[in-house]
């Protein structure tokens, strides 16, 4: 029986280097740096498609393609600013009404739920972000628009009317029940990843803050939720990146109006729905161009927006399993 | 670190026999391809399943959009192209005038509008007054200028709701053409296109989405294809011609707007017939155009293409176009078109 002596030096044999190895696995090493370049060059490609395509509006128009809120195929002048105002509108207040029902979802199954439930209750949600942005917006125009038409909007008017929000005359179609669409469509998101984040905070929080007399929804708010804080924001990041980019739904509910109002029942437009609906009929290069343009910003504000929060989940869930199933 | 030599070679024949394309060097082999116009589509592809099976001859056909259709057709990338709204003329110097617009059916742009206590009787509008409407100078329903030509009509209190199309349309293009034409108004300040700036509105996807906003909001007002008014139930306006009498929208009445129009100056077909003279015309009616080039191209296809056109202009495939509410050519105007297409 040999004994081992740790503070000995010991020779560490390594397994050869990969160019020492076999041919074969030479060739698999770059069939699969190929096949993992691939997406970055893919990447590259589209942005290059968009600048080039959008080269043409820019030199018109500039910076204040931003600002402006003329939208004249016909005489070519084009700006965003009603574009960019409805795609941002609308997603906060998907998220002013999403984040507080997520959150309050993802902290009951949690901490408060019977055990029994919490599984299938969250797999419920989560099945919300399978269903196609399609159906949500025939189950928007056939159900939603009339209900709210007929009941709530009313009762909002009546009520808030006092507030620039809520005046003006109700079609329907509108930025807020744009809005509503598409905190029922990112609900699932922010609750599911919210609920792995609250998963990931340690037990020893809970109890200690327990054992120091605090009653359980004490418990959540003083030690979880801050334990978790980056994680939540970088869940609500996450929703909002779904939400800036949704398309199908918003076109079928917003009532697709280049117009900057500051009524939420007046109609709207936002930039994913402005592309889907001009793109295919567009004629003229102008108008492809400014529509191509419309796309780079789009792009680069969900890419920013996507980014931020993967890196804000990861820094709160780093390390355990949670970390990489959020990312 | 050498490869073997027979190691590359095998390596880079299998990347060459991955590169090597399938059907090319089978002289005008496979399908005749087109794109455009979604108006017409459903006769297109009665057309086409019809003509294959009768011929052989396959044309594959895809909807993208008037504008698509030139684009494509611009581009090659199709044999043919379809279009509601003919090629500008910067458009038709793109393609350096190989192009010919052929005429294949007509359609109507109906205004309809969502008034429940009305009645069945349609309400009477003249081009100032829709223009009016979608100007947003006329706003209420009971407005004096619209009572004016609806005496006895007991017209609601309500705002006007005004529906247009969110995306870009041979629809939208007949509609402010009209309008253009009547209305120095709208010429002015909005113009005729695709897709143009709307003064009030909302937008609505397509003819099936403005149909579905008209129908569902009471007091609501917008313009859409013949068919989509018929098969919902819509009421469509009766509009005031140029010959001064009030029409409703049939097949016949958009079918004599074509007969009325000037054609015999016009070389190309790119006319327009909105507001067309004559008795009998509904005035928002409009051409669809196949865009077939004038010379060159796959002369099998194109063979293909006069074969399919002379077929398309005989009384069995115009009579198709009939069941489906597409109002046919006019008899001399298909004559004409008939001498134009290379002899079989």
């Amino acid at each position: 029986m040999t004994t081992v002596q740790l503070d000995a030096p010991t020779r560490v044999v390594s397994p050869p280097p990969l160019e020492q190895r076999s041919y074969g696995d030479r060739v698999f090493k770059f069939i699969l740096t190929l096949g993992a370049v691939t997406i970055p060059v893919l990447l590259a490609f589209l942005v290059y498609e968009l600048w080039t395509g959008s080269r043409l509006a820019m030199a018109k128009f500039g910076f204040g393609f931003i600002t402006s809120s003329t939208w004249d195929p016909v005489a070519e002048q084009f700006g965003a600013f009603p574009l960019i105002f409805g795609t941002l509108v609308s997603s906060l207040i998907a998220l002013a009404i999403a984040v507080p029902l997520s959150l309050g979802v993802a902290i009951y199954l949690t901490e408060f739920a019977p055990k029994a439930i919490r599984q299938p209750v969250a797999f419920l949600i989560s099945l919300l972000a399978a269903i196609p942005s399609v159906v949500y917006g025939l189950w928007g125009i056939f159900v939603l628009i009339p209900l709210l038409r007929k009941s709530v909007f009313p009762i909002l008017r009546d009520g808030l009317g006092f507030l620039p929000f809520f005046q003006g005359p109700i079609y329907g179609p509108s930025m807020l029940a744009a809005g509503i669409i598409l905190a029922i469509m990112v609900m699932p998101y922010i609750m599911s990843v919210s609920r792995e984040v609250l998963l990931a905070v340690p037990n020893t929080q809970r109890e200690a803050s327990l054992a120091l007399g605090a009653t359980r929804w004490e418990a959540v708010i003083t030690t979880v939720l801050p334990y978790a804080r980056s994680g939540i924001l970088g869940a609500v990041i996450l929703g909002l990146g779904r939400a800036l980019g949704e398309t199908m739904a918003v076109t079928m509910l917003i009532g697709n109006r280049h117009e900057v109002a500051a009524s939420l029942f007046a109609p709207g437009y936002t930039m994913a729905a402005a592309i889907a609906n001009e793109f295919s009929e567009a004629v003229g290069d102008m108008h492809l161009s400014a529509l191509a343009y419309v796309a780079f910003l789009l792009f680069i504000v969900t890419i920013l927006v996507n980014a931020g929060a993967r890196l804000l989940i990861w820094r709160v869930a780093r390390g355990s399993g949670v970390g990489s199933k959020a990312l | 670190m050498t490869i073997s030599p027979r190691r590359a070679v095998a390596v880079l024949a299998m990347l060459l026999v991955g590169c090597s394309p399938a059907d090319r060097g089978r002289p005008g082999g496979g399908t005749i391809t087109g794109a455009g116009a979604t108006f017409p589509n459903p006769i297109y592809a009665t057309w086409f399943d019809s003509y294959a099976r009768q011929t052989g001859i396959r044309i594959n056909y895809q909807p993208i959009g008037s504008g698509g259709g030139i684009r494509q057709f611009t581009e090659g990338t199709v044999d043919f192209g379809a279009t509601d709204g003919p090629m500008t003329d910067r458009q038709i110097a793109a393609v350096k005038g190989n192009v010919m617009h052929l005429p294949t059916v007509l359609g109507a742009v109906v205004v309809t509008y969502n008034l429940p206590g009305l009645g069945s009787a349609p309400l009477r509008f003249d081009g100032d007054i829709v223009a009016g409407i979608f100007l947003g100078q006329i706003s209420r329903w009971d407005d004096r200028r619209i009572a004016a030509l609806n005496p006895g009509v007991r017209l609601p209190r309500q705002d006007i709701l005004v529906v247009h199309r969110s995306d870009g349309s041979g629809t939208t293009f007949i509609f402010t053409d009209y309008l253009s034409k009547v209305s120095p108004a709208w010429k002015g300040t909005v113009g005729s296109a695709t897709s143009v700036e709307w003064p009030v509105g909302l937008g609505g996807k397509g003819n099936e989405g403005v149909t579905q906003q008209v129908k569902q909001s009471e007091g609501a007002i917008g313009y859409v294809e013949l068919i989509y008014a018929l098969s919902n139930h819509l009421p469509a306006a009766l509009l005031r011609n140029a010959s001064g009498n009030f029409v409703e929208a049939s097949i016949k009445r958009v079918t004599a707007a074509a007969a009325s129009a000037d054609l015999d100056s016009a070389t190309d077909f790119r006319v327009s017939i909105t507001n067309a003279p004559g008795a009998d015309s509904y005035p928002i009616s409009s051409f669809s155009w196949l865009l077939v080039h004038r010379e060159g191209g796959d002369s099998v296809k194109e063979a293909g293409i006069h074969g399919f056109l002379r077929w398309m202009l005989e009384p069995e495939a115009q009579r198709m176009a009939a069941d489906l509410q597409y109002a046919p050519l006019p008899v001399p105007l298909i004559e004409r078109l008939q001498h134009l297409l290379p002899g079989p």
